[in-house]
């Protein structure tokens, strides 16, 4: 098989892989975040896997209804965290024991001290780093394009709108029996989205 | 009106202070919120731009004039070597504080009346430490090797030092800075995509789709989300109160009577927070009455803010207080003499100055008249600004000015220069916030409407569902569809 870029990207982890065929998934509305909440609870007992919820903010409980499990956000931050204090405090140590030794005041070349201050900036930089970038690369963002912004209704998902996405290379979608599922949920509008 | 507004606020629906008036729905938050950005400028608008615009002119023919011939423009010499480049930097470095405070430490301790001003206070904080950080910056004279402050490994193998605090403020201030835009960016994404979606020109839908980065709102997005911003809080939290004990120390660690003392770091701390509080008030009276948020930014937003003001200005008030016991009580001659001559030297005007500004006045705020009146919470929030600005004068200028040996004593007096930079800097500050409610969503409307009662899914709206027969399963409960 010739090497493809585009492929091997998509292979990587990190990259969000889209389904593949004529349709990407349906999309249900909901009225009211109630709504929302108990659809999802139905759909995460009926099975389904490759789903999602869409919400102008965040709605309180919902990740539960999904059943969705914790951000492992936390332990990124912490190892960059870590990381950064480290190097701040072997940066500080470095300089002034081995790089550039020079007596100031009278302070040993290991004034640990008067290291604090750096090496809890540099850790809380580092911390905040991971917690951005990292928040980002669980998310797969930044992705301009997405098979979601076809759709009209969709539009309104950041001001007003409650929203539910099942993808169709889920085991259990079914173009027909999902919609059905959906609008028997209380959906408002039930749409097929192409890929 | 301010009458039936405070009464609205005074009844709060079933225990639960009421944050958002006029029950406003979902849509008419975004409205509200993102109507002003996309209509044409108000003429109000250009009446604000257009002055800082000027001033901000005026910082660029003095930060010009003063690279050209040198830092012997301003008013400062030997002994007074610090004067009002480092007051405008604690000054500005202060201001700031409030903006973290806000969004950081009353997220941590859940306060959700935060919502409302988060944002503006926000962007406050970084065009505030982008002022603080011109002064350092400029007032190094040489401003071509202001990267020696930097541990960058260059030609002459020399590395700063890093047991000094001058280098600790160094970098404190612009990891603050650094993550003051991070915090402020990751709130923005999903206003953002608020902005892409309502986008009707080309221009605009590139420009904000561009930066909300393909933001879907997703619930397993949002759940990545919610953890960075509670991370990004509780980072935040300790640095801001590790960012003006750094600035502190730069005068606590020297031996200056005056300057030498340990309670500096809590009292710049409370100082900051008094300083920005100020400036939040006088930035959300005018965004308020100018763009109508009445109902958003309401006067229990600006009661609890007074109340930080009073418990944070009466918290400076008795730091005055210990400073001036703890010379008494150390018996020290040089320190005795000092706060004297603070209070009773050349310089008492500007130590009672401050004084009457930061203590006697925010103390009207006991009577709630005071705490919900919108013309004096902004004559006030300007008078504790000035004050605030004379409390870091008094502190670097009235210590520096007579020193040990009375043959050196001197009086600093500013120039024109000096005082065009402190102007210029309130025009860079102004012109970047009149750019921002400008082009940006002022208040994070997708946190306003969490705290609207229809947001809860076991809310009212809820249990109508649940009459109509739907009853919510339990997690792992099956349901029908679940066994078919």
């Amino acid at each position: 098989m010739p090497f493809d870029p585009l492929r091997s990207l998509s292979a990587m982890p990190l990259v969000n892989r889209l389904p593949t065929g004529p349709y990407y998934g349906i999309l249900a509305e909901f009225a009211t975040p109630a709504d929302l909440y108990h659809a999802c609870e139905r759909v995460r007992d009926a099975g389904f896997t490759k789903w999602d919820a869409h919400t102008p903010f965040p709605v309180h409980g919902l990740e539960g209804a999904m059943g969705i499990r914790r951000s492992p956000l936390p332990w990124i931050v912490l190892g960059m965290g870590l990381t950064g204090a480290a190097l701040g405090f072997g940066m500080q140590w470095w300089v002034h024991a081995d790089a550039y030794p020079l007596v100031i005041s009278g302070k040993p070349y290991l004034a640990w001290p008067a290291y604090i201050p750096i090496t809890f900036e540099l850790g809380v930089l580092f911390a905040a780093l991971g917690a951005v970038f990292g928040m980002l690369g669980l998310n797969r963002l930044p992705m301009h394009y997405h098979p979601l912004f076809r759709s009209k209704v969709f539009e309104r998902v950041t001001d007003d709108a409650f929203f539910i996405s099942i993808e169709s290379w889920d085991p259990r979608f079914d173009a027909s029996a999902t919609g059905k599922l959906l609008e028997s949920l209380g959906a408002r509008s039930v749409e097929l989205l192409e890929t | 009106m301010a009458q039936t507004e405070a009464e609205l606020l005074d009844n709060p629906v079933a225990g639960q202070p009421t944050l958002i008036l006029r029950s406003p729905d979902f849509h008419s938050i975004t409205e509200a919120v993102a109507g002003p950005v996309e209509g044409p400028a108000p003429i109000g608008w250009w009446l604000y731009f257009i002055p800082a615009l000027a001033l901000l002119g005026l910082l660029g023919v003095a930060v010009s004039w003063l690279f050209w011939e040198g830092i012997g423009i301003w008013g400062l010499n030997v002994p007074v070597g610090w004067a009002w480049d480092i007051t405008n930097f604690v000054f500005w470095v202060g201001i700031g504080h409030a903006g973290t405070l806000i969004s950081a430490i009353l997220f941590l301790f859940r306060q959700k009346w935060r919502t409302s001003i988060n944002r503006a206070a926000e962007a406050m904080t970084i065009f505030a430490v982008m002022c603080a950080l011109l002064f350092p910056g400029i007032h190094v004279g040489r401003v071509w090797v202001a990267y020696w402050m930097f541990p960058i490994p260059n030609q002459m193998s020399m590395w700063p030092n890093f047991r000094s605090p001058l280098l600790w403020d160094v970098f404190a201030v612009s990891v603050y800075g650094t993550v003051s835009v991070l915090f402020w960016y990751v709130g923005l994404i999903p206003d953002l995509a608020t902005m892409r979606d309502r986008a009707k020109t080309p221009i605009r839908k590139f420009v904000y789709g561009f930066f909300a980065l393909g933001w879907r709102g997703s619930v397993r997005q949002w759940n990545h989300y919610e953890s960075a911003y509670l991370v990004l809080a509780a980072l935040a939290t300790p640095l801001v109160l590790s960012v003006h004990s750094v600035v502190s120390m730069d005068f606590a660690v020297s031996i200056l009577p005056g300057w030498h003392t340990t309670i500096f770091p809590p009292y710049f701390v409370a100082g900051a927070i008094f300083s920005g509080f100020a400036m939040v008030v006088t930035l959300m009276v005018i965004c308020r009455t100018g763009f109508g948020l009445e109902h958003i930014i309401t006067l229990k937003h600006f009661d609890y803010m007074a109340k930080i003001m009073l418990v944070t200005g009466s918290m400076v008030g008795f730091a005055y207080a210990t400073e001036f016991f703890t010379s008494w009580y150390s018996g020290n001659p040089y320190e005795g003499f000092t706060f004297m001559n603070r209070a009773g030297g050349p310089y008492a005007w500007a130590y009672w100055t401050m004084i009457t500004c930061n203590v006697i006045s925010p103390q009207i705020f006991w009577f709630k008249k005071a705490r919900t009146s919108i013309p004096i919470l902004f004559a006030l929030s300007i008078v504790i600004n000035i004050g605030m600005w004379f409390e870091r004068f008094v502190i670097i200028v009235t210590s520096l000015h007579r020193d040990f040996l009375p043959s050196a004593w001197g009086y600093f007096t500013p120039t024109i220069w000096d005082v065009s930079c402190l102007l210029g800097s309130f025009g860079l500050f102004f012109t970047m916030f009149c750019l921002f409610v400008r082009f940006l969503p002022m208040v994070a409307t997708s946190e306003v409407k969490t705290v609207l009662p229809q947001a809860d899914p076991h809310g009212q709206a809820g249990a109508k569902r649940e009459s109509r027969g739907h009853h919510a399963a339990l997690p792992g409960q099956p349901t029908p569809e679940g066994a078919s």
